[in-house]
C-alpha cells in the first residue's frame, strides 16, 4: 500500500491523535503507539476497525500488518467486525451483578432487540459481550456507554441513555 | 567478575558462563530439559512452561528456558516437585490437542509424542469440549492443522528474527488465541518453510510430502544443496530409494539449522514427466530411443571423428554439475585436443579472464559475515540468490549494527535496513562504483592508482557515495560483495576493477558470489576454456561460452544445459544448431532445444542420484553420495564421462573406481592452492560508459528458475514468489509516460529478440529502466541481463 491510500484511509484528526502518540516514544519504537493509534482509527469508524484501516495503520506505523493484526484482535476494546456505532458494555462482574446486572441485561437485551455481543438491526447499539470489571463497584449496577460510566442504573434511567443515543 | 561459575545440577558440579541461560548450560552438559517454544536459534518466549525445573531457594518452579544461572545455584530437574510441574504443564498443553497422531505427518517424529511419553501423565482429566480451529491456506508450500498448534509461537518467532518478515502471528487471546495471517495470505519468506522444522507439533507440515510417507519408513542421506553456491547441508529422507522430503542438516559454519524453500522442495523434480529417461538419437529428424551401448558408441564415433579434425569440438556444462563431472569432461575435451569447454553460461565478459581469481569466492568465511561492521553489495539481490548469506547480513545488520549498502539495479530488495540502495542500469551501477572510489579516495586520503586515474578524472562523488565510503572505511570488519547479477554485466571486467579496488582502499574483504552450486568447483576443475585443472593456463586458449554459441564445430557436448533457459546470450539457439554438424546433449530433463535440436541425448542422474563433490563459495569441497535411485535408464555423470575417456584416451590410464578416486585425484593437484581474490585486474578501460538515453532492461534470474529441478518442482512454481516474477517491472512515473497500467500487456524487444508480458508498476525500478526476470520460458528469446529494449503496449 502506498502513502497515499493510507492517508485517504486515515483522517486528517486520526493522524493528528497518532502524531501525538508518536511524540512521546524513540523514533525507531513506533510501535508502543499502535494502540492509541487503533483507538483512533476506530473512533474514525464508527467503532469498529477493518483489515484496511489496520492495514493503514501498519504502513502509518511502519509495522509488519501482522503485529497490527494481532493487538486488534487481542485487546476486547478494538471490534475487527462491523458493529452499532454507540457501543454499549454492561459490566457483570462480581459487584455489579450482585446488584442486579442480570436484570439489567435482560432488560436492554429486551428493549433493544438484541442479545449481548450484536448489534441492533439499525446499526445504532452494539452491546459488549462480557465486559469486565470496570472499577465502579461501588455504585453498580454500571454500564459504558461509548467511554463514559453510567452507574446506579434503573430502567428508566437506562431508558432515558439508550433513548438518548442517536 | 570471574569468567566462569560454578552451580549445581541434579547434584552434578558444573561450571557455567554467568548469565547463560540454565537451559543451555543443561545442553551442554548432557541433561534433558523438555521444552517446546524454546529453540536455540529464536529468542526466549517462555510460554509454553514445559521447561519447569527446580530451583533451591525459589518458591515456584522456574522456566529453564528463561533462568539466567548464578555462582551456587542448586537446580534440580528430576526432583518430584520438578516432575510434577512438567507434567501439570504437559496436561494443560494436552487439554485441547487433538488424538489423531494415527493421521499426522508428525507422528513418530514429533516432539508432543516423546515429551508426552516422558514427563506426561496417563490420563487426562479434563472432560470438556476441545478447541477447534480452521486450517488456513498458507501458500503451496506448508500445510496448517491449527488445531494441533500448542501455541509455542516458534513461527512467529522465526519469521520476526530469521526470515525478517513477520507473516504469521497469534491473534486472538486466551482460548481464542491462533497462529495464523489473519487475512487470507499466503506467506512469501524465501526461508518460509524452516517453520515446518521448527513446529514441534503437527501444525504445520510440508505439504507436498503430506500423508505420503512415515517417519519411521524413512531412510536418511546427509547431503549438499544444489540451487546456489552456499552449500548448504541437508538431509534427504528416502522410502524405497525414492525421495520423500529434505530437511536441514545442522553446521553452524555454512547454514547453521536453516534452508531456503529452493533447497526444500526441489526433489519433486526427480519424479517429473520431463525426466530423460532413456538414451535418444535422431533419425530422419526425429528422435527415438536407443539403448545405452548404440549410443555409447555413437558418441564414441563422433568425438573420436572431431578429435581427428584437431579437436574440433566444444562443450557447454551447467556450474550446478558436479566437480568430478566437470574435471572428467574438461579431461576428456582436452585429452581430444580442444580447450573449447566452459561453465560460465550466463557471462558475456570475458575480457578480464586470464587476470581473474584462480577460483573466485568469498574471501571471508561465511561465519564471519555474522560479525561484520560494513558492507557494499554489487549488482545481485542476496536475498533471493543465496537466501542463506543473505540471513547472515541480516544478523550483522540486527545484532551488530552493521551498515551494508547495496548497488544493484533495484531498490528496496533487502528484509533489513540499507544505509545507502543505489540502483540504476549496468552503466549507472559503473558510475555509482566509481563516485564511491572517488569518495573513498577523498576520505583515505589515497589514491586509487594510475591504471584508473584517467577513468576517474571528472567523476564527482555525492552524498551517498561519501556515506558509503565513510561506512566502509570505518568498520574494521567490513566486505565488498559481488552479486551474481554482476557476472552478467556487460563490462564485467571493468565492474571487478572497480570493485577489487574499493576493496583494496577501503581495506575490506573482496568476495565474489557464483551463480550455481559449482561454479567455484568448476574452476579449480578447469572447465575453463582458458585454464586447466588447478587453475593452471591452457596451453592455447579455447573458445568461452560465448565464443563457443557463434563458432561452428563437428561436435557440441552440453551437459546438464537448457540452452534456451540456462544462457545468457544474444546467439540464436537456431543459429547454434545450424554451427554444430552433432549435438551429444547429457541431460537430466527433456527441454525444448534438445527435443528440437540435439542429435543424441545421454539421460545423466541429477545430483541427488549421483554421488559427487560441490566446491562452495567459501571453497570448503562437500562430497556426498547418491541418496535416490536414478531414475530411467539415466547414469551418473562421472560414469558416462569416464567410460567415453577410458575407450577415447587410452593413453591416459583412466581407471576411476568411483567418484572419490576423481576427486582425490583433482584434490591432489589442488593441495598447495590458496585462494586470493586480489590480483589486480586490468580493465584497459580508461573512460565510463556514457549513460545510454534508450530505455534500459535490467534482470537477473527468478527465484525459482535457476536450473532446471528448481524450474520443474511443482510446488516452487506455484508459489506467490512466483505469481508476479514473469512480469515486466517500470515505475509508475515511467509508466505514465508509456501511458501504461498495471496488468497492462506490453511488447519488449531486445534485440532481436521478443516477448509479450504483463506489467506490473514496482517503484524500486529506476527511471530509464524496465526490470524483467530470465530464466523464464516467456522471456527466452531476451535472454541477456542487460541492454536497450523498446517496450509497447500491445
Amino acid at each position: 500500500m502506498t502513502d497515499t491510500t493510507t492517508h485517504t484511509l486515515l483522517n486528517e484528526h486520526t493522524r493528528e491523535e497518532i502524531d501525538h502518540w508518536l511524540a512521546k516514544y524513540p523514533a525507531d519504537k513506533k510501535r508502543s503507539a499502535v494502540l492509541a493509534a487503533l483507538s483512533a482509527t476506530q473512533h474514525q469508524n464508527q467503532g469498529f476497525l477493518t483489515t484496511e484501516l489496520m492495514d493503514a495503520v501498519a504502513d502509518y506505523l511502519s509495522l509488519p500488518k501482522i503485529q497490527v493484526y494481532e493487538v486488534a484482535t487481542f485487546y476486547s476494546m478494538y471490534e475487527t467486525k462491523p458493529v452499532g456505532r454507540h457501543n454499549v458494555a454492561i459490566c457483570t462482574n462480581i459487584s455489579c451483578m450482585l446488584m442486579g446486572s442480570d436484570s439489567v441485561v435482560s432488560y436492554i437485551e429486551k428493549k433493544l432487540g438484541c442479545k449481548v455481543g450484536e448489534s441492533t438491526a439499525d446499526g445504532r447499539i452494539y452491546l459488549k459481550p462480557e465486559e469486565e470489571c470496570l472499577a465502579a463497584c461501588a455504585a453498580g449496577p454500571m454500564m459504558q456507554v461509548n467511554h463514559v460510566y453510567h452507574e446506579k442504573l434503573t430502567p428508566q434511567k437506562i431508558d432515558e441513555i439508550l433513548d438518548g443515543l442517536e | 567478575m570471574s569468567d566462569t561459575i560454578t552451580l549445581t545440577i541434579n547434584g552434578q558440579e558444573i561450571q557455567a558462563k554467568p548469565g547463560q541461560m540454565l537451559i543451555d548450560v543443561a545442553d551442554e552438559n548432557n541433561i534433558s530439559i523438555p521444552r517446546f517454544c524454546y529453540h536455540k536459534k529464536l529468542s526466549v518466549a517462555a510460554n509454553c512452561r514445559m521447561c519447569l525445573v527446580e530451583v533451591e531457594k525459589a518458591l515456584k518452579p522456574m522456566p529453564a528456558c528463561a533462568t539466567p544461572v548464578n555462582a551456587g545455584m542448586v537446580i534440580r530437574t528430576r526432583s518430584t516437585k520438578a516432575l510434577s510441574a512438567q507434567k501439570s504443564t504437559m496436561e494443560f498443553l494436552l487439554i485441547n490437542h487433538p488424538l489423531d497422531c494415527p493421521i499426522c505427518d508428525q507422528g513418530g517424529e514429533c516432539e508432543l509424542q516423546d515429551v508426552a511419553m516422558g514427563f506426561g501423565g496417563d490420563i487426562s482429566q479434563y472432560t470438556e469440549q476441545k478447541r477447534v480451529v480452521c486450517d488456513k491456506n498458507i501458500g503451496p508450500l506448508i500445510a496448517t492443522d491449527l488445531t494441533r498448534c500448542i501455541l509455542c509461537t516458534r513461527c512467529v518467532r522465526f519469521g520476526e528474527e530469521i526470515a525478517g518478515l513477520p507473516e504469521l502471528g497469534a491473534t486472538g487471546r486466551g482460548e481464542y488465541t491462533q497462529i495464523g495471517t489473519y487475512i487470507e495470505k499466503a506467506v512469501s519468506s524465501e526461508l518460509s518453510g524452516n517453520v515446518i522444522d521448527l513446529c514441534p507439533v503437527g501444525a504445520l507440515t510440508a505439504k507436498p510430502s503430506r500423508y505420503t510417507s512415515r517417519p519411521w519408513e524413512l531412510i536418511q542421506h546427509a547431503t549438499v544443496a544444489a540451487h546456489d553456491c552456499v552449500g548448504s547441508n541437508l538431509y534427504v529422507h528416502t522410502r524405497n530409494q525414492q525421495v520423500m522430503r529434505v530437511v536441514p542438516r545442522d553446521n553452524e559454519q555454512i547454514n547453521e539449522a536453516w534452508i531456503a524453500d529452493r533447497e526444500r522442495f526441489s526433489y519433486s523434480s526427480l519424479e517429473h514427466a520431463s525426466r530423460q529417461l532413456k538414451p535418444m538419437l535422431r533419425e530422419k529428424g526425429k528422435l527415438k530411443e536407443i539403448d545405452w551401448e548404440t549410443a555409447i558408441n555413437l558418441a564414441l564415433e563422433k568425438l573420436q571423428a572431431a578429435a581427428n579434425q584437431k579437436g574440433d569440438l566444444a562443450a557447454l556444462i551447467s556450474p550446478q554439475c558436479t566437480l568430478e563431472e566437470h574435471y572428467l569432461l574438461q579431461k576428456l575435451v582436452r585429452g581430444l585436443g580442444s580447450n573449447n569447454i566452459d561453465h560460465r553460461l550466463r557471462q558475456i565478459d570475458f575480457s578480464v579472464q586470464d587476470y581473474t581469481p584462480v577460483m573466485p569466492w568469498l574471501g571471508r568465511s561465511i561465519e564471519s559475515l555474522d560479525t561484520l561492521n560494513s558492507a557494499l553489495l554489487i549488482g545481485g539481490n542476496l536475498r533471493l540468490e543465496q537466501p542463506i548469506l543473505n540471513h547472515r547480513l541480516r544478523k550483522a545488520v540486527v545484532h551488530n549494527g552493521a551498515t551494508i549498502s547495496s548497488i544493484s539495479t533495484l531498490t528496496g530488495q533487502y528484509n533489513y535496513d540499507l544505509t545507502e540502495d543505489l540502483a540504476g542500469s549496468a552503466e549507472q551501477m559503473l558510475h555509482e562504483l566509481a563516485s564511491v572510489l572517488v569518495a573513498l579516495a577523498t576520505a583515505s586520503k589515497t589514491e586509487p592508482g594510475k591504471d584508473l586515474s584517467e577513468l576517474l578524472d571528472k567523476v564527482k562523488a555525492k552524498k551517498e557515495h561519501n556515506a558509503i565510503a565513510k561506512s566502509l572505511l570505518k568498520g574494521e570488519q567490513s566486505a565488498v560483495i559481488v552479486g551474481v547479477q554482476a557476472v552478467s554485466h556487460p563490462q564485467y571486467g571493468l565492474l571487478m576493477q572497480l570493485a577489487e579496488t574499493i576493496a583494496g582502499m577501503s581495506q575490506s574483504s573482496l568476495g565474489y558470489l557464483s551463480e550455481s552450486a559449482n561454479s567455484a568447483g568448476a574452476c579449480l576443475a578447469g572447465a575453463l576454456p582458458h585454464r586447466t585443472a588447478t587453475g593452471s593456463t591452457s596451453e592455447r586458449a579455447g573458445q568461452n561460452s560465448s565464443e563457443i554459441l557463434t563458432a561452428k564445430h563437428r561436435v557440441l557436448v552440453t551437459m546438464g544445459v537448457d540452452p534456451e533457459l540456462d544462457i545468457s546470450n544474444e546467439t540464436s539457439l537456431q543459429q547454434l544448431a545450424d554451427n554444430n554438424d552433432f549435438i551429444i546433449a547429457i541431460s537430466s530433463f527433456g527441454n525444448a532445444f534438445n527435443a528440437a535440436h540435439a542429435d543424441l541425448i545421454l539421460p545423466l542422474a541429477t545430483y541427488l542420484e549421483s554421488s559427487g563433490t560441490f566446491v562452495n563459495v567459501e571453497g570448503f569441497w562437500q562430497s556426498f553420495k547418491g541418496c535416490a535411485k536414478a531414475a530411467g535408464e539415466s547414469r551418473q555423470g562421472w560414469k558416462i564421462l569416464t567410460t567415453l575417456a577410458q575407450l577415447l584416451l587410452p593413453g591416459d590410464a583412466i581407471d576411476y573406481a568411483d567418484s572419490t578416486a576423481v576427486r582425490n585425484e583433482l584434490k591432489e593437484q589442488c593441495r598447495n592452492l590458496t585462494l586470493d581474490n586480489f590480483v589486480s585486474i586490468q580493465s584497459g578501460q580508461n573512460k565510463l560508459p556514457t549513460r545510454p538515453r534508450a530505455l534500459q532492461k535490467i534482470s537477473s534470474t527468478a527465484i525459482y528458475a535457476v536450473d532446471a529441478m528448481v524450474r520443474n518442482s511443482a510446488a516452487l512454481q506455484a508459489t506467490v514468489n512466483m505469481r508476479d516474477a514473469g512480469c515486466l517491472r517500470m515505475s509508475s512515473e515511467q509508466a505514465e509516460k508509456l501511458s501504461l497500467s498495471t496488468g497492462s500487456k506490453v511488447h519488449v524487444k531486445q534485440g532481436e529478440g521478443t516477448a509479450i508480458l504483463p506489467l506490473l508498476i514496482d517503484d524500486n525500478v529506476p527511471a530509464g529502466c524496465v526490470w524483467m526476470p530470465t530464466g523464464l520460458e516467456s522471456v527466452k528469446n531476451l535472454s541477456t541481463l542487460f541492454g536497450s529494449v523498446d517496450v509497447e503496449k500491445v
